[in-house]
Parts: C-alpha cells; sequence; structure tokens
C-alpha cells in the first residue's frame, strides 16, 4: 500500500474534539480492534455529553471515526430515547418525568405540573437560556418502588415532592 | 464437508434435506410454497416479518419457516388451521398500516403483498383505527419511494449491507415509529441500487423511470442479453405498446444470479432518445436530406467501391452483436478494405499478433468467487463490470486476498491491497513484481490454491498495454495463478472472434494481407471511414478522431443514434437498431454465446443493424452475402471455429515479458492524465439514458492534495485544463488516491470529448 498524505484531507471526524477522541478511544481500547462498532453507543454518549444533541454532522463524524456506514449511526442514535437529534432539545440538562402507570398513581402529575410552571416550558421544550429541556413522554425508568421520579441528564432522583423537585433543579448550575 | 441428509415430513409427504437447511429452503426445492416477505434465498436471514409461520410438531405455537433449520425426524404443515391461522392473523397485522392505494401503485399487479394477501389472508380487518404515514425522501433519480407502504421486511437494508457493500438505507427510529429509509435526503450510490426495486415485496420502492408508464399485465415480457458490460446478464425487456419499458433481470445462477446492475436496468432509455434516426439520411452540399433506402443504400454502396481500401478505414463498436460484426467485417473485406478494427479505447497495438483469439475470463464467471487470491491490474471493476465485482467481493468475504495495481485508487466495496502508481510508473511497479519472486503480491498468488491475475479495461485503454500484458502473464505463470481479462464490452471477446481487428479473419484465422490497426488509420490519410454504432466519445482521443473523421471526405455511420457531432463529420446516416431491435448474439467475458431475439422494432425505417449489412452488401456486390436469419450467421462461424478453443488465453507475445523500460512520455509541469471510462459514459445506449445521466457527479479534475498545495490550488478553484490546443476550465477536487504528478479527469464524460488522449499529458494552471 502506498502512503498517502491523508492527513491533508478534511475528514468528516475532524469536527470531533479533543475530549471526545480521548472518551471515544478509551472504550475503543476495551473491544477488539475489528469491532469498533461496539464503541458506538459511547460515542454518542460522548457528543451528547458536550454538544447535548447529536447534529447530523457529528454523527457523521462519529461514523468517520469508527469506520461504520454513516445510517448506522443514525439507527442507533434515532433508536435511544437518551440520544436527542433535534437542535431544540439541546440543553445543560435534560428532564426526564416518568409518567408511566406507578409514577402517575404516585402523583408524578403533580410534579410535571409543577416543573412546567417553574421552567415557564411546556413538555419537549427548551427554557430560552438553553439550560433546561423537558422531555416528552418518557417511559417507565424502571423505578416504580420509588415513585414518582425524574431523571436529570443520568441521575435518577427519586419519592419527588415539589419541594424536593426545587431543590434538586435549583440546586443545579 | 460433507453434506448429511435427512429425512423429514412436510404435510405429511417424506422429504429428502439437507440437515441445517432452513425449512423454507427445503420446501422451495420441493415446490411446497410458504408465503414470506422477509426472506429472500441471496440474503441472511431475519425472521421478522413472520408471514412464513407454519405448525411444527411438538411445538404448541407456530414457528417462522425461513429461521428453523431441519433435523431428521421433524414433521411440519403449512396448511393445517394452526398455521393458516397464524399466516392469517400475521397478514391482518402487516396491513395495518398498509395504505389501500393498489390502483396507484406501480407494484399493483406484481405485488407480493397483494398476492400473499390473496392466498393466506383474510378479507376483512379488525383494525378501524388511523393509519400511520411516512414522509418520502427522495433517494435519487432511478428509485421512487412511497415509505407509507413499507412493510419494514429489511431486504433492502440487507441488500446494501451484504450484496451492494455499502449500507446506505437502515431502520430508523423504533417501535411502530420504524421507519426504513436513509434518514437523511440522499441519492443511493450503489452501481447495483436498481436490484431493491425487485427485492422490495410492496410498492414502497419502484423504479422512477418507468413510473406510470403502463400496468404489470399490459407489458410484454422478452428474454434478452444486456448490451454494456462483459456479464452479459439475463435481462427481461418489457414493452407496452411496442415500446421498451423497463429491464428487470431473469435469474441464472452461473451468470448474474438474480442482480443486475443499474446501468444495465436503466440503460433502455436511450432508445427512445430525442437524437435516434429513423430515416435514411444523406449529406449533400453540408446540408442532410431524407432519402429512400435504396438511394442510401446505393449511394454508400458506390462510396465503398469508390474508395482506396488502403485509405478507408472500418470501426465497429464491440456493443454490436457478433451478427453484426461478422457481417460487418466480410462486408469490408468483401469490398478489399482491411483497416477494420473495434478496440477503439486501446492506443498500444504492439503486441497484437502474438494476442490470444479473443480475450477471455479465463475461467467461468461463478469461479471468480472460488478464488483465493486475485491480482487486478489496471481495473475499475466495480464501476467497470459491477458483477464481476460483486463474484470477486465474495470472494474477499471469505477471505481471499485481493490486490490491485491501478493508475488511482479506485473505490472498492471490499478490503484491497491497491497500490496507485502513475500510469507511466505502472509498469515499473510491474516489472519489480515479477522479479521479486519474495514480493507479497507474487508470494499471495504463489501460495494461494487458486489465484487469477486479471487485466482490467484501464490496463487495455493504457499506452502500455502490450508490456502490461506480457508482464501479468509472466506473474501468472511464475505463480500459477490463472491469466484472464475482465473484457470491456458485452461482446469484446465476439468481435476478435467475428474478425473485426485488422489482422485476424473471423475465428482467429490468418490473413494474407493484413490491415492497420485504429491507432494508424485514425489520421487525416483516410479519406473514407465506416462507422459502426461508434461515436467521438467511444474513442481514447477524441481530438485526435474528430479531426481524423472531420477530414474525410465520406464517414458512413450505421447506427441508431446521431447526435449534432456525429451530423458534422458524417455524410451518410444509416438508422439501425439498439440490443433491444434486433436478434442476435453477445459472447461474454468468460466466453459464453448467449443468443437472444428482439424484444421490439426499431421506430420508422430503421432496420436491424444484421439486416442494413446483409443488404448493403448485396447492393455493393459482395458474393456470398445471403444470410436470411441471425442464427445461420452464428452457424457459420460456429463452422469456421471448427471446434478450435475460443479462449484459451494464451500468450505467444515477448513484449514485456523482459526488461523494458516504460519511458514516461509527459513534458515538464505537465501532468498525466487518468481518463478512465465514466460508468455511465460508455456506450452511445447508456450515455443517452437520462435517469443513469442524472447520477453522474459534476465534472471535475481531482489532483494530489500535495500537488494542489504547491499550486496553490484548494478544493473547488478553477482551474484552466489544456490538452492539445484545447483549455476548457473545471473545478478541481482533492483527491489522496492520485498519485504525485497525475490528473484524474474521467473519459466519455461530455467535456472530455474535446480533449485528446485518455491517458496523455495535461497542463493544467490556476485560473484568474
Amino acid at each position: 500500500m502506498t502512503e498517502h498524505p491523508i492527513t491533508m484531507l478534511k475528514r468528516k471526524s475532524d469536527l470531533l474534539s479533543h475530549h471526545e477522541r480521548e472518551d471515544i478511544d478509551s472504550w475503543l481500547a476495551r473491544y477488539p480492534a475489528d469491532k469498533k462498532q461496539s464503541a458506538l453507543l459511547a460515542a454518542l454518549r460522548a457528543v451528547m455529553h458536550e454538544d447535548h444533541y447529536l447534529s447530523r454532522e457529528k454523527m457523521d463524524a462519529v461514523a468517520d471515526y469508527l469506520g461504520l456506514p454513516e445510517i448506522a449511526v443514525y439507527e442507533v442514535a434515532s433508536f435511544y430515547s437518551m440520544y436527542e437529534m433535534d437542535a431544540k432539545a439541546a440543553a445543560k440538562y435534560s428532564i426526564s418525568v416518568c409518567t408511566n402507570v406507578s409514577c402517575m398513581l404516585c402523583g408524578s402529575d403533580v410534579i410535571l405540573d409543577h416543573i412546567e410552571k417553574k421552567l415557564g416550558i411546556k413538555l419537549g421544550e427548551s427554557t430560552p437560556d438553553g439550560k433546561f429541556f423537558l422531555k416528552v413522554e418518557e417511559e417507565c425508568l424502571a423505578a416504580c418502588s420509588s415513585a414518582p421520579m425524574m431523571q436529570v441528564n443520568h441521575v435518577y432522583h427519586t419519592h419527588l415532592t415539589p419541594e424536593k423537585v426545587d431543590e434538586i433543579l435549583d440546586g443545579l448550575e | 464437508m460433507a453434506e448429511e441428509f435427512v429425512t423429514i415430513e412436510i404435510n405429511d409427504q417424506p422429504v429428502q434435506a439437507r440437515k441445517g437447511a432452513m425449512l423454507i429452503e427445503v420446501a422451495d426445492n420441493n415446490g411446497i410454497s410458504i408465503p414470506r416477505f422477509c426472506y429472500h434465498k441471496k440474503l441472511s436471514i431475519a425472521a421478522n416479518c413472520r408471514m412464513c409461520l407454519v405448525e411444527m410438531e411438538k411445538s404448541w405455537k407456530p414457528v417462522p419457516a425461513c429461521a428453523t433449520p431441519v433435523n431428521a425426524g421433524m414433521k411440519f404443515w403449512t396448511r393445517s388451521d394452526k398455521a393458516k391461522n397464524a399466516q392469517k392473523g400475521i397478514m391482518e397485522f402487516l396491513l395495518i398500516n398498509h395504505p389501500l392505494d393498489c390502483p396507484i401503485c406501480d407494484q399493483g399487479g406484481e405485488c407480493e403483498l397483494q398476492d400473499v394477501s390473496v392466498g393466506y389472508g383474510s378479507n376483512k380487518s379488525q383494525y378501524a383505527e388511523i393509519k400511520r404515514v411516512v414522509q418520502d425522501k427522495d433517494i435519487g433519480p432511478l428509485i421512487e419511494t412511497e415509505m407509507t407502504r413499507c412493510i419494514q421486511c429489511t431486504r433492502c437494508v440487507r441488500f446494501g449491507d451484504e450484496i451492494a457493500g455499502m449500507r446506505e438505507m437502515g431502520g430508523v427510529g423504533r417501535g411502530d415509529r420504524l421507519e426504513i429509509g436513509t434518514y437523511i435526503e440522499k441519492s443511493l450510490q450503489s452501481e447495483l441500487s436498481g436490484n431493491v426495486i425487485d427485492l422490495c415485496p410492496v410498492g414502497a420502492l419502484t423504479a422512477k423511470p418507468s413510473r406510470y408508464k403502463a400496468r404489470a399485465w399490459e407489458m410484454v415480457a422478452h428474454d434478452a442479453i444486456a448490451p454494456h458490460d462483459s456479464v452479459g446478464s439475463h435481462l427481461q425487456v418489457h414493452t407496452f405498446r411496442k415500446e421498451v419499458v423497463r429491464a428487470v433481470p431473469r435469474e441464472n445462477d452461473a451468470i448474474n444470479e438474480c442482480w443486475i446492475s443499474d446501468r444495465d436496468r436503466f440503460s433502455y432509455q436511450g432508445i427512445a432518445s430525442a437524437d435516434r434516426i429513423t430515416k435514411p439520411m444523406l449529406k449533400r452540399d453540408g446540408h442532410w436530406y431524407e432519402v429512400s433506402w435504396q438511394q442510401a443504400l446505393d449511394a454508400t454502396a458506390e462510396i465503398l467501391r469508390a474508395a482506396d481500401p488502403a485509405r478507408t478505414g472500418a470501426l465497429a463498436s464491440a456493443t454490436s452483436t457478433v451478427e453484426e460484426l461478422y457481417l460487418f467485417q466480410r462486408l469490408m473485406r468483401g469490398l478489399n478494405i482491411r483497416n477494420i478494427d473495434h478496440r477503439v479505447r486501446q492506443t498500444d497495438f504492439s503486441d497484437q499478433s502474438a494476442a490470444p483469439l479473443c480475450p477471455s475470463l479465463g475461467m467461468p464467471i461463478a469461479q471468480l468467487e472460488q478464488q483465493n487470491a486475485v491480482f487486478l491490474i489496471g481495473s475499475n471493476v466495480r464501476q467497470e463490470q459491477p458483477l464481476l465485482n460483486h463474484r470477486i467481493r465474495k470472494a474477499a468475504l471469505k477471505g481471499a486476498a485481493v490486490m490491485a495495481l491501478n493508475p488511482r485508487a479506485f473505490d472498492f466495496n471490499y478490503d484491497v491491497a491497491q497500490q496507485a502508481v502513475a500510469p507511466a510508473d505502472m509498469l515499473q511497479a510491474l516489472q519489480a513484481m515479477a522479479n521479486d519472486p519474495d514480493n507479497a503480491v507474487m508470494a499471495t498468488l504463489k501460495n494461494a490454491e487458486h489465484a487469477a491475475v486479471l487485466l482490467g479495461n484501464v490496463a487495455v485503454q493504457h499506452p502500455d498495454f502490450a508490456a502490461l500484458r506480457g508482464l501479468a502473464y509472466t506473474i501468472a505463470e511464475q505463480t500459477g495463478a490463472t491469466f484472464g481479462y475482465l473484457a470491456e464490452s458485452a461482446n469484446t471477446v465476439g468481435a476478435w472472434v467475428a474478425g473485426v481487428v485488422p489482422h485476424r479473419l473471423s475465428a482467429g484465422r490468418e490473413l494474407k494481407q493484413a490491415g492497420v490497426p485504429v491507432g494508424e488509420f485514425l489520421s487525416e490519410n483516410t479519406r473514407t471511414f465506416v462507422l459502426l454504432n461508434t461515436e467521438l466519445a467511444d474513442f481514447a482521443n477524441p481530438q485526435q478522431a474528430m479531426k481524423a473523421l472531420s477530414a474525410a471526405e465520406n464517414v458512413i455511420v450505421i447506427a441508431p443514434f446521431a447526435d449534432n457531432t456525429t451530423r458534422k463529420y458524417a455524410t451518410v446516416l444509416l438508422p439501425s437498431s439498439t440490443f433491444a431491435e434486433t436478434s442476435g448474439t453477445f459472447i461474454n467475458a468468460a466466453g459464453q454465446w448467449q443468443s437472444f431475439k428482439g424484444a421490439t422494432v426499431p421506430p420508422g425505417e430503421a432496420r436491424p443493424t444484421w439486416k442494413v449489412l446483409r443488404v448493403l452488401g448485396n447492393t455493393a456486390g459482395v458474393p456470398e452475402f445471403d444470410w436470411v436469419a441471425t442464427e445461420e450467421i452464428v452457424a457459420e462461424l460456429h463452422l469456421e471455429l471448427d471446434g478450435v478453443a475460443v479462449c484459451n488465453n494464451r500468450y505467444a507475445g515477448t513484449v514485456g515479458r523482459d526488461a523494458k523500460s516504460c519511458v514516461s512520455t509527459t513534458a515538464d509541469g505537465a501532468f498525466q492524465r487518468i481518463g478512465d471510462v465514466q460508468m455511465y459514459r460508455v456506450d452511445p445506449l447508456v450515455r443517452r439514458a437520462k435517469a443513469l445521466q442524472a447520477m453522474i457527479p459534476p465534472a471535475a479534475v481531482q489532483l494530489n492534495p500535495q500537488d494542489a498545495a504547491n499550486m496553490g490550488v484548494a478544493a473547488g478553484d478553477t482551474l484552466k485544463v489544456s490538452q492539445g490546443a484545447v483549455t476548457i476550465t473545471l473545478p478541481a477536487q482533492l483527491d489522496a488516491g492520485i498519485p504525485a504528478g497525475c490528473a484524474g479527469l474521467q473519459s466519455g464524460i461530455e467535456v472530455s470529448n474535446v480533449l485528446g488522449a485518455a491517458f496523455g499529458a495535461l497542463q493544467i494552471a490556476k485560473a484568474g
């Protein structure tokens, strides 16, 4: 094989930040070299962590970095609800209030109502300062024994009351 | 690995089956029909549509036949109440979201969903809620989408991954929001993409060019052979009121399996091109006059009889049939014209007398996939012969080592150890290999049980073809590999066999007095030209061709088409047929003779080409020129061959067999042009197929990034590109796969019509 000055060409993966690359590399190290797809979930998580959503350009960058077809990245990104593909959903904190049956019986409606009023946004909207996003109809998050509950980014908050919600949200930077 | 056979029972009948085979495969082999949507014998098993549920003994629930391996003593019932109920239930589920738009659906009448619904479904649905709607995306000029009709069988997705080798479609979203598509608006790029139209069991993916042209039951199907690359894919051409409205594959496992390339599928659009000639025409004092056939033939015969044979050149395209080519050379030789050729893209003829009777693959097509090592020399096989590439890809996926030596890094859909060196350095690179038995390529070929060294189109078009061939043959000999050619056109092999070369008669028989090859007689010295299905864009050097043709007194064109350029240099236009309008024979790369009948008749006064040539022969008074059917012509050629093994690929040449150094002919400051032919510009028919033309990326010059940096050129900058006395402007592209000192600028495309040699020197400067 001849050596090409590939470095001179712009690649789609150039968009990934140094931090994102480090993160992805640490995951790649855990899998066999020919099974890079295994690091896809982690790679998308790394992008979510920085951008709070997955832009098409960043998804293509991940595909390029992992050597996957772009569509394979879109498939995974659109399958899991923890990834956001809409720029409007990009907020520092993504709040998912469980409204499934156990939480509903324990008063999740009140919690949701309280959050909507407090933040001045409806389900599916972000606060204008880009701090909070209220996710639409999150399915059961498997914390029924501690209902009602919500998830803020990847952190579970259980046994919620409006006061407790205030405390949690006010405590966030 | 010995296969074990077991006896199972299907519908109380004992059936022999390979142990571990899937039940649906066993049932198919025994003529027992089981409904299915997601299962396809050439694709992996998904088992996601559940339509093939059948009853199995000792299982309380029905099992999917596509994902149930059989073992001795198993019993299945495909039409029991349990099976029928399961099938009916699945059918009802599948129809929940399927629109009832069959009357406006192109698939209507040839729809698997319709058929299975009638055969296995219920006549009413319990579902009364709203059906879901899927927003459509434009996926290009070839395939029409109506994704609301999709039943998510994922055949198209698996096809992209497993057959096309590039995954472009996928399932986006999940659950009831799952949508099959490309997610972003983009056109499918695979050269095999059209096959998803056949795979799609519903009307979600249909052929865009033939949309709404005719209903399935109104069309008449005709067997045909694809007229572009040398695979010779089996086609079915569908006509509606004598007009060709589409082409689909015919299954033939030894040749094209059940696939065809997009080029073979959509090129029929060119048949009804606006520049089709329907009346014989003569040019007098610079004006074209429509004349009767008799007048035209008389005039043509007069020109040919009066012409000085030594200053006459006859060129035929290798997309013509064996019969046409045979008559063509008989006609010319009958008139003493010896400068006959079909190799219009070739430039090096120095070893032609050492060449085998015809260039052949050296093995049956299907055997390509059994190779353990393949060495491609000067080949962009993926674009040149897409289905041969598919076979090589299969070999590669099974672990074969595929290596390539090319003038630029071509795009493959499997791993290839590809060396990209400048055209002028190819010979040296090959020589270094041949002289070094420890070289990685040589060692891989030698150690492989089945190995092949294959010469591609780019090698044949290369200025040092003879030496490349000699070295390639040496390498094959030294390593025990099979030596073969990836022949260029549908009938390149046939053109050799029919004797459309200056130095041999038909069937490779010796010639007392040989003519000169096209490279020599394509000059202003030649006063008369006869062109059969050949246009300016077909030549290796359009500048040289245009000069020669314009300077000639008479240019007789026998072709279905005549564009403005042709009308400039031609003096006689004899309207003839395309592949769909004549009976004929093509000989494919593997040497298989495949005859076909015409699907329709040529328009207007155009006539099947072989008949034009036959009557022209009679008019010109050529003796023994009296065939009445194409079968007779082929029979005569067979007789001449007298059982000679046509394709043995033995090479008797000495050129390049020992050290001959290749001297770069490029001047200082000049770039070497890499002018491989654009895949949708290879012949007159495909150049007129509208949808395929829309697939061609905008013309550009590809430069090595280092060269570009040295010139201060960035991607997208406008470049002044000169060849000969002509200068054109084109945007620059940077491509790391272009060797330094080279420039990629394809042949066949419109702008290249004014340029010179495909592998000649280019002057490139930044514009402005």
